[in-house]
């Protein structure tokens, strides 16, 4: 419950500011944080009085209360803006932040400070943004009920509150996300999928703010969970190099289906910044038509030589261990690369390593062509409930693989 | 080149939706009313209005999607950004009520549309509410958005049924462009009243909401412009038909008031079973349309500005708020047509008073936000633009007031 030692920010802003002999020097009109000194800290109070706003620093002020605030030291400046400052009201109130913990996009109702006495001094510490029902009644009765009834009049209400710690701040602006000492730790720690949910909420200019300045493999798996027309208006938006960075750490088919979205000039910008690699593979993805297994196909899989053993595998998938995450079947082709068994990954753990491959699969193997139709595709999952089915181009060579979860894709686009 | 034009075709498909939506559902049950009202009145001298609405209306609407367009935000969120939490609170709770005289007048639409057939009000309006209810709620936004274009559709009817009237096409056509003003004062009023529901507060929001959910971003924005004038001339063109419609049918047999819609219907009889099957289920198709869609956009825009999660695709546990929301105003709205003796016209009235007062804090806000450079960078308006923009705004805040004193008369009146 609501203690003595918070302060609401309804409640701050206009509190009355009294000098060292008791007089009264004006109101609160606004608080500041200078993140990159103390990220929870107020550290100037801006207090409007006669013509100019003065800047009250942290250290300058005795006590505070619900009485007002009363200063130890007199040597007030006058208040000028200052790009290190993040403003509570102006740049806080009523904005969108993220809820790192909750992992939802949110609007600042209140802020909720606590008050600390130190050594000589008394500071404000941000504690809490509030949202909801709570949060909102303060706001329609700041000014109009006394401070002290609004407490009691609320406690009915359930408060519904984020931890500072867990309060992500939107900024558009590079620089000044720099000088805000903004972080992207936080959303960078969160599935892929949520970090989507709450890019595709925002509005232009914070989705590329975020996607800018993220690490651009967080930033890949993010975009590839987002509708592929978002993917694309983020990736145009970007700088060319920015936006190969990224795709690089794509996978293939997704690459290569949000390239197929973007404008021609600017999709064959991105394939000329990327590696040798990436691009004959995206490109070459690039080439199948819509609405067939050519498009659905991811070319990042594993394939082994017929006669090889279960140690070869091993060894082969210890070289790409970023792979595993999502790999659940290895192939075996002949001479002429063409497929000729798909072994379940599950099947290495139990056999001997001297244990030739192609024992561990079953009889038939499936395949599709690269023109083979998307409905044919979901129709030979459902039927042979498969997880992954291999894809032969022409000359009947393995060149890509499909995934449930492509085919989960195309059936959710339906 | 023709590569150019297919893809330019292919993103005005990819855009159609929010623009053309929210014109047409514009003609929802009190605005046939009015339209019908005036046909069977003063036949078709009040024709000529229909150009300068349609153009009012795409100026409002037109503001509105570039914002969401722009600034990938709803408008009750930008309001609530530059105005604060008071102003986009008290915008909010007269919304809601606006909207709730709303919902009730386009259900009350549903029972006297059904009453035709002889089908009890005390039947179709639960039915119809329980529909309402689970297409919102049941349904995600994209097949919603479907369905609602499949209505938009159906306001064929009221063509159709206009030419199956024969009403008098030469002097439709003369009139339409021809201005006329008579100092009766029953036209003047008539004429404020055409102008003044043609631009509706709600219908801010949900444009430009529905644009930010579509996706629609400022690249293609061109075309999503040329959806939403297409929208406002089909709005036009199909006000016209219902204008036609009774000028031939009633006026031209000797003008009078209308009690309410369906009253324009049973008028239309003596022209053939078609005529009248056709206007009514116009009527009914207008009612439904609405009533799913100011419940849901209400939802939406209060839910936005004060800060509670919303979306369709939330459950009822995680948007609460989102949810009461929606089924109070299906379940108020629907349930007092149900109330022997209750005072619906004055309702209606009422709705139309609270309408003309929120309507110029909504123009003068968008307006106000659509130049800002920050928000709107170069997509701000041009001085020309800006010019013809608040002569709009004058002209629709000068008119709704007018409404709203009439209304209040009428409404003192009736007590």
């Amino acid at each position: 419950m609501v203690s003595d030692n918070v302060l609401f920010c309804t409640e701050l802003i206009g509190l009355r500011v009294y000098d060292t002999r008791g007089r009264r020097l004006g109101r609160v009109k606004d608080a500041a944080l200078v993140p990159i000194i103390n990220p929870a800290r107020v550290d100037r109070f801006l207090v409007g009085g006669g013509w100019t706003w003065l800047t009250v620093r942290f250290d300058q002020v005795r006590s505070i209360s619900l009485d007002g605030i009363y200063l130890r030291d007199e040597k007030l400046t006058p208040y000028h803006s200052d790009e290190y400052m993040l403003r509570i009201v102006r740049d806080l109130l009523d904005q969108q932040i993220i809820d790192a913990l909750g992992r939802k996009v949110v609007r600042v109702t209140d802020v909720t400070f606590q008050i600390k006495p130190m050594e000589g001094h008394t500071q404000l510490d941000v504690l809490e943004v509030d949202i909801g029902m709570r949060s909102i009644f303060r706001r329609l009765a700041q000014g109009v009920i006394p401070p002290s009834w609004v407490r009691k009049i609320q406690k009915p209400i359930g408060p519904n509150s984020i931890g500072w710690e867990y309060c992500n701040i939107v900024e558009p602006d590079p620089q000044r996300r720099l000088r805000l000492n903004i972080s992207n730790v936080a959303l960078e720690k969160m599935h892929p999928a949520d970090l989507a949910d709450i890019v595709e909420e925002l509005g232009p200019d914070d989705r590329e703010a975020i996607i800018e300045t993220i690490d651009p493999e967080v930033a890949a798996d993010a975009l590839s969970e987002m509708d592929v027309d978002i993917q694309a208006s983020i990736l145009e938006s970007l700088e060319t190099e920015r936006a190969a960075e990224i795709i690089e750490e794509m996978s293939p088919d997704e690459a290569a289906h949000v390239l197929a979205e973007l404008e021609e000039e600017t999709s064959s910008e991105i394939l000329e910044e990327l590696t040798e690699e990436s691009k004959s593979e995206v490109s070459e993805l690039f080439e199948h038509r819509d609405h067939t297994a050519g498009a659905m196909m991811t070319t990042e899989y594993v394939s082994l030589p017929e006669n090889a053993t279960v140690q070869d595998a091993i060894e082969v998938l210890r070289q790409d261990e970023e792979m595993l995450e999502v790999l659940n079947t290895v192939f075996l082709v002949d001479a002429e690369e063409a497929p000729v068994a798909a072994v379940p990954l599950a099947k290495l753990f139990i056999a001997p390593g001297s244990h030739p491959l192609k024992d561990l699969a079953p009889d038939t193997l499936l395949r599709v062509t690269v023109t083979e139709s998307e409905n044919r595709v979901t129709d030979i999952f459902d039927k042979y409930n498969l997880l992954t089915l291999a894809v032969v181009d022409a000359d009947r060579k393995l060149v890509g693989v499909i995934t449930a979860d492509d085919v989960i894709s195309v059936l959710k686009q339906k | 080149m023709l590569k150019r034009l297919k893809y330019h075709i292919a993103v005005f498909f990819s855009v159609i939706g929010p623009g053309f939506i929210t014109a047409v559902v514009d003609n929802d049950a009190g605005g046939i009313f009015t339209y019908s009202q005036a046909g069977a009145k003063y036949g078709y001298l009040p024709l000529w209005t229909l150009l300068p609405i349609t153009l009012l209306l795409i100026v409002t609407q037109e503001m509105c999607s570039r914002m969401g367009a722009v600034t990938g935000k709803g408008l009750s969120d930008l309001i609530r950004e530059e105005f604060g939490l008071r102003t986009t609170f008290f915008v909010m709770a007269l919304l809601l009520l606006a909207n709730l005289t709303n919902v009730m007048a386009n259900f009350a639409g549903i029972a006297s549309s059904l009453g035709l057939f002889t089908v009890s009000k005390y039947i179709s309006v639960p039915l119809a509410a329980a529909a309402v209810w689970f297409l919102i709620l049941k349904t995600d936004y994209q097949r919603i958005e479907k369905i609602f274009l499949f209505a938009c559709s159906l306001y064929i009817c009221y063509i159709v049924s206009g030419i199956l009237v024969k009403p008098d096409w030469k002097e439709a056509a003369i009139y339409s462009v021809r201005p006329v003003l008579m100092l009766d004062s029953g036209y003047i009023t008539m004429l404020i009243a055409m102008v003044g529901t043609s631009v509706a507060p709600w219908m801010q929001f949900f444009l430009q909401v529905a644009v930010v959910e579509k996706g629609i971003t400022a690249k293609g924005y061109a075309e999503s412009r040329i959806e939403v004038i297409v929208g406002c001339i089909v709005m036009s063109v199909i006000a016209f038909f219902i204008i036609v419609s009774c000028a031939g049918a009633i006026w031209s047999n000797g003008p009078r008031d209308i009690v309410d819609a369906a009253d324009a219907a049973e008028a239309l009889k003596p022209f053939g079973q078609y005529a009248f099957l056709l206007f009514c289920a116009g009527l009914l198709n207008a009612s439904v349309f609405a009533a799913c869609i100011l419940p849901l956009s209400t939802a939406y825009t209060v839910c936005e500005g004060l800060g509670f999660e919303s979306g369709v695709n939330r459950r009822f546990n995680e948007a609460p708020v989102f949810y009461w929301l929606i089924t109070l105003l299906i379940v108020i709205g629907g349930g007092v047509v149900l109330l022997p003796n209750f005072p619906l016209v004055q309702m209606i009235l009422l709705s139309q008073v609270i309408n003309g007062m929120l309507l110029p804090l909504v123009l003068i806000f968008m307006t106000i936000l659509v130049n800002k450079q920050y928000l709107m960078k170069e997509w701000t308006n041009s001085r020309v633009y800006n010019f013809v923009a608040w002569t709009a705004v004058a002209v629709m805040i000068g008119l709704t007031v007018g409404l709203v004193g009439i209304s209040l008369q009428d409404l003192l009146r009736s007590k």
